[in-house]
């Protein structure tokens, strides 16, 4: 089910004082956060924002396709190498 | 014939039915399409005039997105979502099912038939 119009979209808190800290800054920096269930707001575009994925951190670079979507999206949580035997080429 | 944005429209079924082997018409479009065209919907293809097939043709230009024009706007948004590289689109490479069901049996239709891979691991010891 979506989520109500009139809330609006969810971001962090935090990671959105954030973003609005590094914007101010006009510096690029990295900025590290938990919240995967972030939404990507047209604010985001053109940070680069690390989302942790568990076990670290994935650089994430926020273009204008991405807003809408979530953070979590971009930073899988799972690595699948293959079964065994499986050689491919 | 009725032929509608490049396919030939069944003769003989009525015309809710006949509408809907247009791709991107389903059964409640083609009653939309019916009803603001003025069409009884139990009209028979072979039945309809040539001002009836006008209509139609305006109201599926105006209104809809249907046949080619459809289907290359569903692959920009699987390209789309393969570009920017998040979870779905990386499901969409790998063919596997986007919405969190299950795969280590089913999901058939995303994978294809089953490939089997029988007794690697005897061979390899």
């Amino acid at each position: 089910m979506a989520r109500s119009l009139k809330k609006g979209p969810y971001v962090h808190h935090k990671l959105w004082a954030k973003v609005e800290k590094s914007k101010q800054s006009k510096k690029k920096t990295v900025i590290k956060t938990w919240s995967r269930s972030s939404m990507i707001v047209p604010d985001f575009v053109g940070e680069t924002i690390a989302v942790h994925n568990g076990k670290s951190f994935i650089p994430v670079y926020v273009t204008e396709n991405m807003v809408g979507h979530k953070l979590g999206e971009f930073s899988p949580t799972r690595t699948f190498r293959g079964h065994s035997g499986n050689r491919k080429k | 014939m009725a032929r509608i944005s490049g396919v030939d429209l069944p003769k003989n079924k009525r015309g809710v039915i006949g509408l809907t082997y247009i791709y991107g018409i389903g059964k409640s479009s083609s009653q939309k399409i019916l009803s603001s065209a003025n069409i009884d919907e139990s009209v028979r293809v072979k039945d309809w005039t040539d001002d009836n097939i006008k209509d139609i043709r305006r109201i599926l230009a105006d209104d809809f997105k249907v046949e080619g024009q459809l289907r290359s706007e569903i692959q920009l948004n699987i390209k789309r979502l393969m570009d920017i590289a998040c979870y779905r689109g990386l499901r969409h490479r790998k063919g596997l099912p986007l919405r969190g069901q299950r795969t280590r049996t089913n999901s058939r239709t995303r994978k294809g038939k089953r490939k089997t891979v029988a007794n690697k691991k005897k061979i390899s010891k």
